[in-house]
């Protein structure tokens, strides 16, 4: 061994620093690359969801164009996208703003901000859309009924309600990660309260942040496939 | 101990020394400690009593089946017995294994590192299996699950009244537990490496937890989805895996082996890693062919995955889907059978000893090889025709597992023992205990090859009267195999108190965990952070009797 | 490989994404919104599904690209993600290579009703009428 070896002395090191590093830096790469090996876990995770509705929407087209046209509301799809990627751009600025060294108070802004539009999306989809379907009897298990007029798919009728199936399983899967990320908003807040981000250390909301776009992400994908199937012309 | 040992006398005994060990005391210390190494042992003790719990249910089955017309259980509670001793052992013993235990210990030392590179998500890793597992128990005192491991629908999502729903959640919270072990690892070798530790420097245990913390990442999820979608059925009578409603099994199937086939290979791959440091450890010999061997890790991660189907050539899946799952299944065995060449061509003309974990490491070459040719035969879509579902396919995958994934595990404990401990085992009772597992385990699972061939089908408690001689001896060699297993638990517990005091590098193997961090390591690893300078297994040859160093 | 040694405090050797970056990602984003609502009330036929889902790839790319810094990270950061998309993929081809073959006749065309003797046929055949 040389006497280049790095001993592990008492310097001083930026906040936050966790001394299995040797660098902030190298502690910075490695929480952005946990987080991502995380989201790729999610990408699979999601996607297997994805899989199976591939295979059904191959299989069973006409149904599934039947339950997106005639069941869910492309306002409502539409305004949620629109709202989650405002909370991409109010998340991106909270980070930016601790990165610049503005006062806590603007972080805190845009992540209330943040906390604020994803709790719309939330409220748009219980209230408008789950809460409506319930009443109108599109709630596989819960009284599902089929429309006379869907007779005309013949034997594919059942695929309606599993398109429906599809529809709440892929979006509650897709709220129940938009609440984890309202939790994780949270403590970001108090943690901000506390003055425990500087331009030096941002990168618990840096990596929040990835968790927060790629929930996003995953609804980009959600909307078109759910809600536009088949056109509307 | 044979001539191949290099003995440094410690500077001070192991007692004495302020080590990882002993550093803080108290229960607490333990359950709330973020040291990778402590984590480790946190691991050992709870896969071995899961190990205990799984060898259980095979003892049972094993018993019942001495008789053509077993009386032992009902063909209910035989349906119990084989579907909890599946997913014990896969899901809670051998998927963490080696990665949580060995892998958590040695990762950062043999990378010249202080830590895993998040200490406090590794603990969490642990907590979460924990947690796993009593969701596993609840479902075992609760009914038990009688849907084999593989819990087809829609006799898992419908029909079964087993305890399904909670030994689904079990699953699904320890594989996330591997996922947070799995980015741990990969984190940490990428980001945490020594100075002077390049890729091509790196141990191949090292390239082989890679590869295996790949296949957590990618894979797991998949496992995750389908347990939870298949719980969502089963609770709410809605879903996509039951035809009568609109579903398709096969779907199931699909996904399911979309993660369970890679696991496989994650229940093996670290095994082959391991070997590799017992080859060159015992040999005295650098590997044959290092890059092969690192790359061949890699591939059997990437080709694990597009191999699922093999195991749905009979269930109706479209024979052109199982044209290419065949075709791509023979090309998993090449990157395999690269490591055997180049283990053995490591043997040759290497410094031979034969310790415990050499005899472990010799074992798992030949019966790792017997399963995987017999691989071969299942991945052969005509012949599988014949051979899915019958104890043929047992004993393929149990000379992998436990002749390959178990005796590595074995090997791995007893070569790292004194690291991990700070003292020896005896080696003549570690030797006793290898030749008897190995006699047993053969016993116990040669003749389910024969079992299979003649048309035994798997997962029935009774069978027809000709087959009986032939499960006797593999219910007498699982009798050997118990003894065999029970040795060591006793003599390695007993060495923990009463073992003599290992030297700081008692194989005289090569390595940073051997050769930079004292034995057993301080918390923080080294004294002195090292730089490495050489490559992997410099092991130089040894020159008449006396040792050169 | 990591650096050893003491750094400055203060020294981040990151660069600050401007605001103007965001704000014209989060442009663009409502604009391909809007486009993929509206495309859907165009007859394309089946290249509906193709627009709505290149237009879908066009705004994964936009977030992950500026919104989550991916443009300015190294290139390990690229290779995972393309890793986790191409296993979702494979996923997804070889599931479907069984779910779409295994049946002989997903929808028969009209006209081979028609055909008596089409029984005669080697099974293979029929998938292509």
């Amino acid at each position: 061994m040389s006497d280049a070896a790095v001993t592990h002395e008492a310097h001083a090191h930026p906040p936050g620093f966790a001394h299995q590093f040797e660098t902030i830096e190298q502690q910075r790469d490695a929480g952005r690359l946990g987080m991502w090996l995380f989201l790729m876990t999610e990408i699979l995770f999601f996607g297997g969801m994805f899989t199976a509705y591939t295979v059904y929407r191959s299989l069973h087209l006409p149904a599934f164009e039947v339950g997106s046209r005639e069941i869910l509301e492309v306002r409502f799809g539409a305004t949620n996208t629109a709202v989650l990627i405002c909370s991409s751009l109010t998340m991106a600025m909270a980070i930016h703003s601790a990165h610049s060294g503005k006062k806590k108070g603007v972080t805190m802004m845009w992540l209330v901000l943040t906390m604020i539009l994803g709790l719309t999306f939330l409220g748009i989809k219980l209230r408008f859309e789950w809460y409506e379907d319930y009443l109108h009897h599109f709630v596989p298990g819960l009284g599902f009924q089929y429309r006379p007029e869907w007779a005309s798919l013949g034997s594919q009728m059942g695929q309606v309600q599993m398109f429906m199936c599809f529809y709440f399983f892929m979006t509650g899967l897709h709220a129940l990660h938009m609440v984890v990320g309202l939790g994780i908003l949270t403590v970001l807040l108090i943690m901000t309260a506390r003055n425990k981000f500087s331009p030096d250390y941002v990168a618990p909301l840096e990596i929040s942040g990835l968790y927060w776009h790629f929930v996003d992400i995953v609804w980009i994908f959600l909307f078109p496939l759910l809600y536009l199937i088949g056109g509307r012309y | 101990m044979s001539t191949a040992t290099l003995d440094l006398p410690p500077a001070v005994p192991a007692e004495s020394r302020v080590t990882y060990l002993n550093a803080t005391t108290g229960i607490k210390s333990w359950l709330l400690t973020k040291d990778h190494k402590r984590i480790g042992l946190l691991y050992l003790a709870t896969i071995t009593l899961m190990f205990m719990i799984g060898g259980l249910a095979a003892f049972f089955m094993r018993l019942q089946l001495i008789e053509p017309q077993g009386a032992l259980v009902e063909p209910e509670t035989y349906n119990k017995l084989f579907s909890i001793h599946g997913i014990i052992m896969v899901f809670f013993f051998l998927v963490p294994s080696i990665p949580a235990t060995l892998g958590n210990f040695l990762i950062p030392l043999m990378i010249g590192a202080r830590d895993v590179a998040f200490p406090k998500l590794n603990l969490l890793s642990w907590y979460v299996f924990v947690t796993g597992c009593l969701l596993a128990l609840i479902a075992i005192f609760s009914g038990g699950v009688d849907t084999g491991w593989t819990f087809y629908t829609p006799y898992s999502s419908t029909y079964s009244h087993s305890a399904v729903t909670w030994m689904a959640m079990g699953i699904f919270v320890a594989g996330f537990s591997s996922i947070l072990t799995g980015l741990n690892f990969l984190v940490t070798i990428h980001k945490m490496r020594a100075p002077g530790m390049t890729w091509f420097r790196l141990p191949l245990f090292i390239w082989s937890m890679y590869a295996t913390s790949v296949i957590f990442i990618l894979g797991t999820p998949v496992i995750a989805i389908t347990l939870f979608l298949l719980a969502l059925e089963r609770t709410l009578h809605v879903g996509i895996f039951d035809p009568a409603l609109g579903g398709d099994p096969l779907l199931f199937q699909h996904m399911f082996w979309f993660y369970s086939h890679p696991a496989v290979y994650i229940m093996i791959l670290p095994g082959m890693g391991v070997i590799s440091e017992l080859i060159t450890a015992f040999s005295r010999k650098k590997i044959f062919g290092y890059s092969f061997v690192a790359f061949s890790s890699i591939a059997i991660a990437v080709i694990s995955f597009i191999v699922w189907g093999h195991h749905m050539f009979v269930t109706g899946q479209s024979v052109y889907a199982g044209l290419i799952f065949s075709v791509l299944s023979f090309l998993v065995a090449i990157p395999s059978a690269v490591k055997v060449f180049n283990w053995t061509a490591t043997l040759y003309k290497g410094s031979i000893s034969y310790e415990a974990p050499m005899l472990y490491a010799l074992g798992f070459i030949g019966l790792f090889t017997m399963g995987g040719l017999t691989g071969l035969f299942l991945a052969s879509l005509a012949v599988d025709v014949h051979l899915n579902g019958t104890y043929f396919v047992i004993a393929h995958f149990h000379y992998i597992m436990v002749g390959g994934a178990v005796m590595a595990y074995l090997g791995g404990i007893h070569f790292w023992w004194p690291k991990i401990t700070g003292r020896l085992y005896p080696d003549m009772w570690a030797r006793i205990a290898a030749a008897l597992i190995f006699l047993g385990f053969n016993l116990t699972f040669f003749p389910q090859f024969v079992l299979g061939y003649l048309g035994m089908p798997r997962r029935y408690a009774v069978y027809p009267p000709e087959f009986q001689v032939l499960n006797v001896l593999s219910s007498a060699g699982a009798s050997i195999l118990a003894v065999g297993y029970a040795i060591p638990l006793i003599y390695l517990f007993w060495s923990i108190r009463y073992g003599p005091i290992a030297p700081q590098n008692p194989w005289g193997a090569k390595g940073l965990e051997w050769e930079a961090a004292p034995t057993p390591p301080p918390t923080e690893n080294f004294d002195v952070m090292p730089v490495v300078t050489e490559d992997a297994y410099n092991y130089q040859p040894l020159k008449g009797a006396h040792h050169s160093v | 490989m990591h650096e050893h040694g003491t750094q400055e405090h203060g020294h981040h050797s990151e660069a600050i994404v401007p605001v103007k970056t965001y704000v014209l990602t989060f442009i663009a984003l409502l604009i391909l919104t809007g486009a993929t609502t509206g495309v859907a009330y165009i007859n394309l036929g089946v290249f509906n599904t193709v627009v709505a889902l290149a237009i879908a790839v066009m705004k994964m790319l936009l977030v992950i690209l500026f919104f989550m810094h991916v443009k300015y990270q190294p290139g390990l950061t690229r290779i995972a993600i393309l890793c986790a998309f191409f296993w979702l993929g494979i996923m997804m081809t070889l599931t479907l290579s069984d779910e779409l073959t295994r049946k002989w006749e997903l929808n028969p065309a009209p006209w081979s009703a028609l055909i008596p003797h089409m029984s005669h046929l080697p099974h293979i055949m029929r998938l292509f009428f």
